[in-house]
Parts: C-alpha cells; structure tokens; sequence
C-alpha cells in the first residue's frame, strides 16, 4: 500500500515514536512493504466470519475478592527514572 | 558430562555436589564469552541456592528438580533479578517478582544460572536484534542460533545448564530449537501461565522449554503447567504425566502439500522430511497428503495481529515508571517520544509502527478484523485436520541455520516463521525434534504439532520419534 510521509508522521505521533527526517525514508519503505504483505490476507474470503478475539477456552474465570498487596511503594518506586520520597517525578509541565 | 538432567542427577547419587555441577556450567560459560549468550550470570545468587539445595539432599528434603541447573530468557521475571528483554529500554530494570513458570520450578528446586540474550522484545528469528549483541550458534560461530530465544537454545547446546526456558510468540523456541539441534516445545496457549513473561503478544506467547533430552522438555514442561490466579487466560484443565510417555500405537498424521512443495524449502530438508514420511509409512502409520490452502496468509495473519497487540504491549514503557528516561526531554510528551525513540531498537519501532497503523482509524477493519477473521478461519481448519489425525507433521525451518547478516529484509526475516506461526495462531501445542542434519552437518528439526492440550500425546510420541534420529 502507498503510504505518504505525513501518515508516517501521524503514526509515528499515535505510537509516540519520533522520526527523524533521515529515518523517515527507511521508516516509509519498510511499512510500505509490510503493508503490501499483510495485503495478501484479502486472498482469504471471510464474508460472514466472526473475528476471533480470545484464545482462550476459559469461561467466568472468577476467584474471591480478597484484598492482597501485591507490591509495596517502595518497591514500586524502586526502577524509577526520577522519584522521590513518594512520587515519580516527570520534567516540568507547565512554563 | 551433565548434557541432561539425567546425567546430573546419577552424579549427584554417586556423591558429585550440586555446586560442583554448577561450577562446571560456570567454566563452560566462560569458554563460550564469545558466543555472547549470557547477558548477566547470576554469579552470587547460583552459589547461595546450590549449597542450599546441596543442604536439601543432605536432609532428604529435595524436590523433583534438585540439582537441574536451568538459564531464562531475559523476558521471563525472577524476583529481585535484572531483566531487560535485551532492550536498552529496560537497562537496569530489577524484577519485583518471579514469574509463575519459574516459580514451580524454583519450588522443585531447580536454580538460576543466568539470563539469557535474545531479540529485542522477543521480536525477530535470527538473534540479531538485540541491544546487547548477536548470539553466535555454538555449532558455527558464523551462524545464527535462531530466534527469538536464541541465547536460550546456544545455552543448551553449549552445555551451560540443563535446560532452558524461552518464549514462543510465533516460532521463538522451535525455530533456534531446530538451528541448534536441540529439543524446543511451545506448549498449547493457556497450558503454561504467562504472569511474570515481557508480553510481546499476549495472545501468542507461550513459555517453552530448551533441552537435550525429550524427557528433560516434557518433565519442565509438565511442571510449569497448570492453572495460575494470577493469568486468567491460563487453563483450569487438569496437568497429565507428560514425563511418562505412553506406547505409540499406528498413527494418523496430516502432511501440507503446500508444505511438501514449498519453494522455501532447501533439498535437504525436503529429502530428510520425505524420507522420514516413508519410513512412518513403512511402520504402518498412516500418512495423509492434505491441502492447506492458508499457508500463505499465515505470517501475514501473524504480522496483523501480533504487531497490533505489541503496539498496546508496549505502550506502558513511557519513561515515567520505570525503564529508560531520555535526558533532554522537555515535558510530557516529549518524555515519552524520546524516551521510547531512543531506548527502542528499529525492528521494535517497525513493528510498533505496523501495529499502530492496523489499529488506526480507518485501516482497523481492512486490517486488524480481517486478520481476526483470518485467524477463526485458520482455527477452524485446524481443528477440522484434528478430527481426522492426531498430528501434523513439517520440518520446524524450511532450512538450517543461516549465516550472521545474510539476511537483512524484514519480510524475508519473518518468512522464517513460515511453518511455525500456524501453533501460535490456532493455539495448538508444538514441538521441534533435533531430528535431522543437511550435508554439512548442520541440524535442523521435525516439528510435530497436537491437537489443543494433548501434550501428553505429543511427548509420547516424540519419544516414538526420537529412533529416527539421524546423528
């Protein structure tokens, strides 16, 4: 399928990917080739056909309510970037 | 020595500590730098639990796995451990817990050598992809182990460790499995819980098992199996005796056409697998040529979806909560954008972007529940070819394992995939078997696959399958 550089760009955003202007002419081809790829599905006819959405054959998994911790906030702060006592931080907002 | 768990556990009964056995491994880790299999070896934590285990058997107190000595690929979790999916994104990433597959294990007494390389987020067939490096095979250093889980194949067959787990989204245990001449099994979707394993596509991945002996891969697997609270998607149907393999009685077994006559296919693997047909024949199983007109479509199906879930999959590594964080990135959005842009590699990013753009408005239906439709027709055949046989057979590779860089495009790299994705994609399980070698000497597998959670079946009659072994 033909895909342009600005959709490229709109997908890039979607995903919160960058790319860079000398990346973007690889970035168009390959998608372009794995797009004409998955466009062999349209030799498969599915008039009619339900997607298949779940694998598996589980029905009403259910189990009781019960409260557990499953990690504590120190531990969930233990692999941040930036933190501090109780917060991730993040680069300023707002100027 | 200590090639399986056999010989481990006859050393351990003739005296042989477990820490002995482990140093050993160690030593072979360290004739094997170059093959770059381990990312990290667990050097402290493999001592302090095999003197533990030591002190078990001493009290008669060891479990099933006393002594096994096993390597994870770096997408499964283990508490208090690095794991990185062999992505800088998770550079320095600790676990906070241990994955439910390696729990029992650990349970039983099995310990941790080390985490093992892979492609980025399980995402490629060579080992190419990952941030930390190539694997080189063991057999050949010029070749590719396979992949995804390459490290965990080189792992066996370089005798690091007994066994080694992997995972298989859409061929990543059976594919190096077969260029390593190993055993490699992806068991059925839900017979394994996936809590704790780096999703990559959640409703493809399936831990698996690497090992030298077929009774090593049915007993881990058997094992590992079973209901887990903590996976929904994981299956209540009750575990059987995988480790004891029943007699094969005659056969039914389905053979693609297509598969038969593939262009793909290289004349050995063609002349190993039809020789092998005949002499099934000859034992008196019946052999039954059938059409399978979605051969085609089955890595395109594959490529829709799985590239859709790990677009969602991967939406949570934003640079805020844990993993990478770029430097220079001025609120927000930009956190997000550099940090995913420059901790991700290209064949991730490829397929994030494949993924986003199927999902996207106005290419969802065209693509994503084409695929979905696809996939329930796939499904159906499938399980149409089960009511009449009880397998079907292929070679796992349309050929044996290729050299490092030879093949560089993306569609011809997911073209490896070509016998293995169908498993992933009707859920069924699947086994390679280190059956047969091509002129050079370079192995490559008979992928067996069983009808949904007949494990039980498909190791008994591996187990039959193994005497044709061509060495």
């Amino acid at each position: 399928m033909k895909i342009d550089k600005s959709t490229v760009l709109h997908i890039a955003h979607l995903a919160r990917l960058e790319v860079k202007e000398e990346e973007l002419n690889q970035m168009q081809e390959d998608l372009e080739k794995i797009t004409d790829f998955m466009d062999l599905l349209n030799k498969v006819d599915t008039t009619g056909v339900e997607p298949l959405i779940f694998m598996t054959e589980e029905i009403n998994v259910l189990r009781e309510d019960n409260a557990v911790e499953s990690i504590t906030q120190k531990d969930a702060l233990k692999n941040a970037a930036h933190k501090d006592s109780d917060y991730f931080r993040i680069p300023k907002v707002k100027g | 020595m200590y090639k399986n768990f056999a010989e481990v556990k006859n050393a351990i009964t003739s005296g042989v500590s477990v820490l002995e056995i482990v140093h050993y491994y160690l030593q072979n880790i360290e004739k094997n730098k170059e093959c770059n299999i381990f990312l990290e070896v667990f050097s402290d934590s493999i001592l302090t639990q095999a003197k533990l285990v030591d002190q078990k058997i001493k009290n008669k107190q060891a479990g099933r796995l006393a002594g096994l000595v096993i390597a994870i690929k770096d997408n499964i979790c283990y508490k208090d451990h690095r794991v990185s999916a062999s992505s800088k994104i998770l550079k320095n990433f600790c676990s906070l817990y241990t994955s439910t597959a390696l729990q029992r294990l650990l349970d039983e007494d099995a310990i941790v050598i080390g985490r093992t390389n892979c492609d980025e987020f399980a995402m490629g067939s060579s080992n190419e992809n990952s941030a930390y490096g190539h694997v080189k095979n063991p057999l050949n250093l010029n070749k590719v182990p396979g992949g995804s889980s390459g490290g965990s194949a080189a792992a066996v067959i370089a005798n690091t460790c007994t066994v080694s787990l992997g995972s298989d989204t859409g061929g990543s245990v059976r594919q190096p499995a077969s260029f390593t001449g190993t055993f490699g099994v992806k068991p059925t979707y839900g017979r394994v819980s996936r809590f704790g394993l780096i999703a990559y596509a959640s409703s493809f991945d399936q831990i698996g098992v690497f090992a030298n002996t077929l009774e090593d891969t049915a007993l881990v697997t058997e094992i590992m199996s079973g209901k887990d609270s903590l996976d929904s998607t994981c299956s209540s149907k009750q575990v059987e005796k995988y480790s004891v393999f029943e007699k094969t009685e005659k056969k039914k077994i389905a053979v693609f056409k297509e598969v038969l006559h593939n262009e793909h296919l290289t004349e050995d693997v063609k002349n190993s697998f039809s020789s092998l047909l005949n002499n099934l024949k000859n034992e008196g199983h019946e052999i039954n040529e059938i059409s399978f007109p979605y051969l085609d479509v089955l890595v395109p199906t594959y490529y829709v979806l799985t590239t859709a879930e790990a677009s969602s999959n991967l939406s949570r590594f934003d640079g805020v909560h844990y993993g990478y964080r770029s430097k220079d990135a001025v609120g927000v959005e930009e956190t997000y954008k550099k940090s995913r842009s420059e901790g991700f590699g290209i064949e991730v990013k490829r397929r994030i972007m494949s993924g986003t753009f199927v999902l996207s408005h106005g290419f969802y239906d065209a693509y994503y529940t084409k695929a979905q439709q696809v996939r329930r027709i796939i499904k159906e055949k499938t399980k149409e070819i089960f009511s009449n046989n009880d397998f079907i057979l292929s070679p796992t590779t349309p050929n044996s394992a290729f050299e490092i860089n030879s093949v560089k495009d993306p569609i011809q790299m997911y073209l490896q995939d070509i016998f293995t994705v169908h498993a992933n994609l009707s859920g069924n399980p699947a086994i390679s078997l280190p059956l047969f070698k091509d002129k050079d000497g370079f192995p490559f597998g008979l992928q067996v696959v069983a009808n949904n959670f007949f494990e039980k079946e498909l190791f008994s009659f591996s187990n039959y399958l193994v005497k044709f072994r061509n060495d």
